[in-house]
């Protein structure tokens, strides 16, 4: 499984971390949600998100997980990447971020 | 087994002949539980059997409703939902005791979160709670419940309605249910004849496999004699044709047997509605609900989106008169995060232009999306459940702030007229008191008001008679004020669309009719046949 690669990836790249406020209308809302755990699924690294820069972290893998977080607009959302492809996975999340998740 | 007949209340007008689905009760409780392993295995089952379905489904239907959809399947694949589930089936508890207080409690999380967006969310968690509750009970869900069936149940929710496809042409028969609920609405809007409060349905074990319904008196027949079916299919035919000839007077102007020219105006929810009509077929819309825009589990819609859709809309009309009610929530129709809960009267209670005056901050959005929207036709906006004319002032009042505030931020908008549903009998007594640009009568409300009576409870529906002399004596009184002071009356209640009525409400003087799209070859119809 996926988490399994991520705590053995963890182990052996940097942990990077960077932060974004969420700009899109309804913060981190179902659709937000879908689309950044699915963009998640596509990188290997274990990606973590927090509402605090010193956690707790949630699985942003995890719809569930996610939506349970509850970032509302204009909260700043912390990321936490480890793995092969986590400057890639971080890149990509905060792009996601910045362009208010495709929303008008 | 014998024929079967049942007479409720009509719902939706129209005859359908089908097979019957039974639409199964997710609460209903399992027949037996086995150890934990099979309870986990039946779990599972149901998770990936209630995914599968959604995506059925999610083929099925296009933008919105289907990010809905694929929302609940991102969830329904997520471990993590299941999670305190599996633990409770592990230690002896049944599968669907263990799935209900796991989604149970994910639900008070949502409903207990700061954010209306994310508590609006609640509906969409108990969606895919009874999916898998009723897989669990080896209920067959919603997904199989084809087109041409007439779907029967105590009662049917709109997420259930809109999985169908009513265009095969089935039909709706409940054993509670009311004609003024939301699904009925829909019902009628796309055609599916329905009949509700047919009481408690005389069978045990085998349901019947065929009904009839007809949703023009309200009643259903069910596993007919042949005779019974050969007549109920002569019927079909008959106003099949009479709907063909119908049809070919839609798209021309409505003119009583005298020569009166009526006009007759739109009911529309969404403007989903609209597509594929011809503009032609109307002289404008008459009523949009925008409540359908506030519920759902989309939570409350920004400016920009309450925008997109006004306009739409007006741009559908193409220059045609739309007139665009604002928010009604409250009564039967609660949104979550904005209407109150456990009135003990919600009819009497905080609903309409009462709660939008209540909550400004949700107001004032509406109103400056439709400011915006006002430059892309002929706009009008009228305001529900207007009891006394300080209601009015006040909301005029907003609406001028908002206006000026767009216009010093340099945005594109006009002031549309502000006018009110005539609904509660004291605007109906007092309405030459208010100043508003036009009255539009509400029947429904109007004739619950009047009478004191709920269509939705069987004991005293039949009180609940839009034709009532009560009802149209203050139909007529409205009609007289706008006629002195020299502004449209409309009227957009379910009444525009009953027929028997027709000749009535003519006669109080009215000149303008608001129905759904699906009614309105059957009114021009009905205005052609009234004379003086």
């Amino acid at each position: 499984m996926h988490d399994a690669n991520a705590n053995r990836a963890a182990q052996t790249f940097a942990t990077l971390t960077a932060s974004a406020v969420l700009v899109n209308p309804v913060g981190l809302h179902a659709r937000p949600s879908v689309k950044l755990t699915q963009l998640a699924k596509g990188f290997t690294a274990k990606i973590e998100i927090a509402l605090a820069a010193d956690g707790p972290w949630t699985d942003a893998k995890s719809p569930v997980k996610v939506m349970r977080v509850k970032a509302p607009q204009g909260a700043t959302l912390h990321f936490r990447v480890a793995g092969p492809d986590g400057e890639a996975a971080l890149a990509a999340m905060l792009g996601l971020v910045h362009d208010g998740f495709g929303e008008a | 087994m014998g024929e079967i007949h049942l007479t409720g209340h009509p719902a939706s007008p129209g005859l359908a002949i089908g097979p019957v689905a039974v639409l199964t009760n997710a609460v209903a409780s399992r027949a037996a539980k086995g150890d934990p392993a099979q309870e986990a295995a039946a779990l599972k089952a149901a998770i990936e059997g209630a995914a599968m379905e959604l995506a059925e489904l999610i083929a099925t239907v296009h933008g919105e409703a289907a990010e809905i959809l694929e929302f609940q399947v991102a969830m329904l694949g997520d471990d993590a939902l299941a999670e305190g589930a599996y633990e409770a089936v592990a230690a002896g508890t049944a599968a669907d005791e263990a799935w209900r207080a796991a989604l149970d409690a994910e639900i008070a999380g949502y409903r207990a979160a700061d954010e209306e967006y994310f508590r609006a969310r609640a509906a969409d968690l108990v969606d895919i709670r009874d999916r898998v509750l009723a897989g669990l009970n080896g209920a067959d869900a919603v997904a199989q419940i084809s087109g041409d069936s007439v779907v029967m149940g105590d009662d049917i929710s709109p997420s259930t309605f809109l999985a169908v496809d009513w265009t095969r042409g089935g039909a709706i028969a409940l054993a509670s249910g009311s004609p003024s609920s939301h699904v009925a609405m829909l019902a009628r809007s796309r055609g599916a004849p329905m009949v509700v409060g047919l009481g408690p349905l005389p069978w045990n074990g085998q349901p019947p496999s065929l009904a009839l319904v007809d949703g023009d008196t309200g009643t259903v027949i069910f596993d007919p004699k042949p005779e019974t079916r050969r007549l109920f299919e002569h019927r079909m035919v008959a106003a099949n044709a009479a709907r063909i000839a119908a049809d070919a007077g839609r798209l021309k102007p409505a003119l009583t047997a005298d020569g009166r020219r009526i006009a007759v105006l739109l009911n529309v929810a969404a403007p989903e509605e609209l597509a594929g009509l011809d503009p032609a077929i109307c002289d404008g819309i008459g009523l949009v609900r925008t409540e359908f825009l506030f519920e759902g589990s989309r939570g409350l819609p920004e400016e920009d989106a309450q925008y997109a859709v006004y306009r739409r809309i007006l741009e559908w009309a193409t220059g045609r008169p739309v007139t665009i009610r604002t928010l009604d929530a409250g009564g039967d129709k609660p949104i979550a995060g904005l209407t109150v809960d456990g009135e003990r009267n919600p009819f009497l209670g905080l609903r309409g232009i009462r709660l939008s005056l209540a909550r400004p901050e949700v107001f004032r959005l509406q109103l400056r999306a439709l400011c915006r929207a006002a430059v892309h036709g002929t706009l009008k906006v009228m305001l529900p459940m207007i009891a006394v004319p300080a209601e009015l002032d006040r909301a005029n009042a907003m609406l001028d702030a908002e206006f000026a505030a767009l216009r010093a931020e340099g945005i594109a908008c006009a002031r549309p007229p502000l006018g009110i549903m005539v609904e509660v009998p004291a605007a109906a007594l007092c309405a030459e008191d208010f100043g508003a640009a036009f009255y539009s009568i509400g029947s429904n409300d109007l004739t619950q008001y009047t009478m004191a009576a709920a269509r939705d409870i069987g004991a005293v529906a039949d009180l609940n008679d839009a034709g009532h002399p009560a009802v149209l004596a203050l139909i007529a009184r409205t009609v007289e004020a706008g006629r002195k002071r020299g502004v449209e009356v409309s009227l957009c209640g379910d009444a525009a669309a009953d027929t028997r009525l027709t000749k009535a409400l003519v006669a109080t003087g009215l000149t303008t009719l608001s129905v759904s799209p699906i009614a309105v070859a059957r009114l021009k119809a009905a205005i052609a046949g009234v004379s003086a």
